[in-house]
């Protein structure tokens, strides 16, 4: 049985009778098994779920009716977004027994859709991280080179399907967490326009900045899971009623020689020599494809960082003020209420958490509001301005997705501040709230993968997904 | 300095958090040294500059978020109440708050 199922793929073997669901969902197991314990990208699997709906998509072809757009695909769900009778962990001790009493509305959609969701993957702790080292649960291995680092925080979910374990995926991104570990996996990966995509039932890390969305292996899928979860939904009033367009088609029409962004700032100095080589060659695709290429400045790229972590911390510290011990997860008994509180949540939250916790807590407090988050917040809005400058000379902006390979297991773990400066090319975008992908272009000495960004302005996901897909057709992923 | 041990404590204090000793001094220094660099953000003029805290697309008015306060069901409690740490439905049981 092939390995490599795409969603047409899947689609057509079961309209054909090729295969049932029943049995390709025994097969992603049968794989699973043999290699998720190597891997330890599954925290979970939900095998009588899976097969229900599997037995539903089998008793729709045995009646011979029209079949759902993902029907009988086996896809993985990040463990920071809620599944009806399913532990979601969030990767923390603090959520280890807790199990949500409804799904998020990204996973209903998913369903509704067809789709099979076979388990929860594996992911920083509350999503904070850049290479899957601060899960509670230990690290997810790179499939492509085992001793690396898969990226994160949705590193689970990039390393299912990079591994053959799901056809697709759900992840989340707040500063980078869907692209980077797309880009150290060598597959698609996108976060669409913020408010593209229902937030409910995702546990929030960062409320401005957070975002769900699909990894695949070919951006094809990627807008048809895309395609599936969009669109306004009464639960989250930041999920916007712009119209989403039939991504699909759009990926069929021709590109009329778009302009593309190269923004100097992002190509200074700090870039990996073997990455900044496959990120030339692949400019060099777009430009084969008839783009025109422009060189443009983004002046507050530099100042990205230190913005994003003083609001995504400051945001993280009141959302995670809900773990007190009271009502679900952890609880360390104490005689007195506030002991409870800070017994349990010394003892269940990871030294990442911590850290962000007691900056967020300190950027907020009295005295510090100002210089910190007040400060945070207006260069966000210049960071804002510069996609918004840049977007009126420019179709859509070309940027390398992270400055280096996937690093070893270990090797980035002990300096926090040297883990958060490789999010500086997926930070801004976050902060900007616009459409970002990243794309597979090229592997440095055949091995480590390389992921070129493409953001687009906001609500352009079928501009951004186009030029993915005309690239990926073009042999960028092969450069 | 950016920060001291004592702002630590101070902040940990607010955010209901333990730290034992060595998580103290290993935060301090990382943060004192995260500080440091967004120290950084001084560099530019922000005086004329609105802050931006939330992302907004062009239909997110009010009127186009906001929706009939209608009662709705919403048959959770069960499933919560029995997943709770200290559960005597329908109240969460914690230690005792109010001293007679």
């Amino acid at each position: 049985m092939p390995i490599n199922w795409t969603i047409d793929g899947v689609k057509d073997a079961l309209a054909a009778k090729k295969i049932s669901a029943r049995e390709l969902l025994a097969d992603f197991y049968k794989r699973i098994e043999a290699k998720n314990l190597q891997l330890n990208a599954y925290l979970a699997l939900t095998p009588d779920r899976a097969r229900r709906q599997a037995d539903s998509i089998d008793n729709l072809v045995a009646a011979g009716k029209a079949l759902p757009p993902l029907a009988g695909v086996p896809v993985a769900i990040k463990d920071v977004i809620s599944t009806r009778g399913t532990k979601t962990t969030c990767g923390s001790k603090i959520l280890e027994n807790y199990i949500p009493p409804y799904d998020a509305t990204a996973v209903e959609r998913l369903e509704a859709a067809g789709a099979v969701i076979l388990g929860k993957t594996n992911c920083d702790e509350f999503a904070m991280g850049s290479s899957n080292e601060n899960s509670a649960y230990g690290p997810v291995k790179n499939p492509l080179a085992p001793d690396r680092v898969p990226g994160g925080s949705s590193g689970g979910s990039a390393a299912v399907v990079a591994a053959g374990l799901a056809v697709a995926s759900l992840g989340t991104d707040t500063g980078g967490s869907i692209r980077q570990p797309g880009s150290f996996c060598g597959i698609p990966a996108m976060m669409g326009s913020y408010g593209r995509v229902s937030r409910y039932g995702l546990i929030a890390f960062a409320s401005s900045l957070d975002r769900i969305g699909p990894f695949a292996t070919k951006v094809r899928d990627v807008a048809a899971i895309l395609q599936t979860i969009a669109g306004r939904d009464a639960h989250d009033s930041t999920s916007t009623t712009v119209p989403v367009p039939d991504y699909g088609a759009e990926l069929a029409k021709p590109l009329k020689r778009p302009r593309l962004g190269i923004p100097k700032e992002y190509f200074a100095e700090g870039m990996d020599a073997g990455v900044r080589q496959k990120i030339e060659a692949g400019i060099a695709v777009f430009k084969k494809l008839g783009c025109e290429l422009v060189e443009i400045r983004m002046p507050h790229t530099d100042y990205a960082i230190a913005t994003y972590y003083i609001i995504a911390t400051a945001e993280a510290s009141s959302n995670l003020a809900r773990y007190d011990g009271v009502r679900y997860g952890l609880r360390v008994p104490d005689d007195s209420l506030l002991a409870m509180y800070r017994k349990t949540r010394g003892a269940g939250f990871g030294p990442e958490v911590k850290r962000r916790i007691v900056l967020g807590t300190y950027v907020l407090s009295a005295g510090y509001y100002d210089a910190y988050y007040l400060k945070g917040q207006k260069v966000r809005a210049l960071i804002a301005q510069d996609f918004r400058d840049a977007f009126t000379k420019v179709d859509a902006i070309l940027t390398p997705t992270s400055p280096v390979p996937p690093f070893k297991l270990g090797e980035r773990a002990s300096d926090p501040l040297q883990m958060y400066l490789a999010d500086i090319y997926t930070v801004t975008g976050s902060l900007a709230g616009v459409p970002g992908i990243s794309v597979p272009c090229g592997k440095i000495d055949g091995k480590l993968p390389v992921g070129l960004q493409v953001f687009g302005p906001p609500f352009g996901e079928a501009r951004v997904l186009q030029l993915a897909h005309a690239f990926e057709q073009a042999g960028g992923p092969e450069v | 300095m950016k920060i001291s041990r004592e702002d630590v404590l101070r902040v940990a204090e607010l955010a209901y958090l333990d730290l034992n000793e060595s998580e103290l001094e290993t935060y301090c220094a990382q943060i004192d040294e995260i500080l440091e660099y967004i120290g950084k953000l001084n560099e530019l003029d922000t005086a004329k500059v609105e802050p931006m805290a939330q992302v907004f697309a062009d239909d997110q008015s009010a009127d186009a978020t906001l929706r009939e306060d209608l009662v709705v069901p919403c048959a959770v409690a069960e499933d919560v109440m029995q997943h709770a740490p200290d559960p005597e439905a329908p109240y969460f049981r914690v230690p005792k708050v109010i001293e007679r």
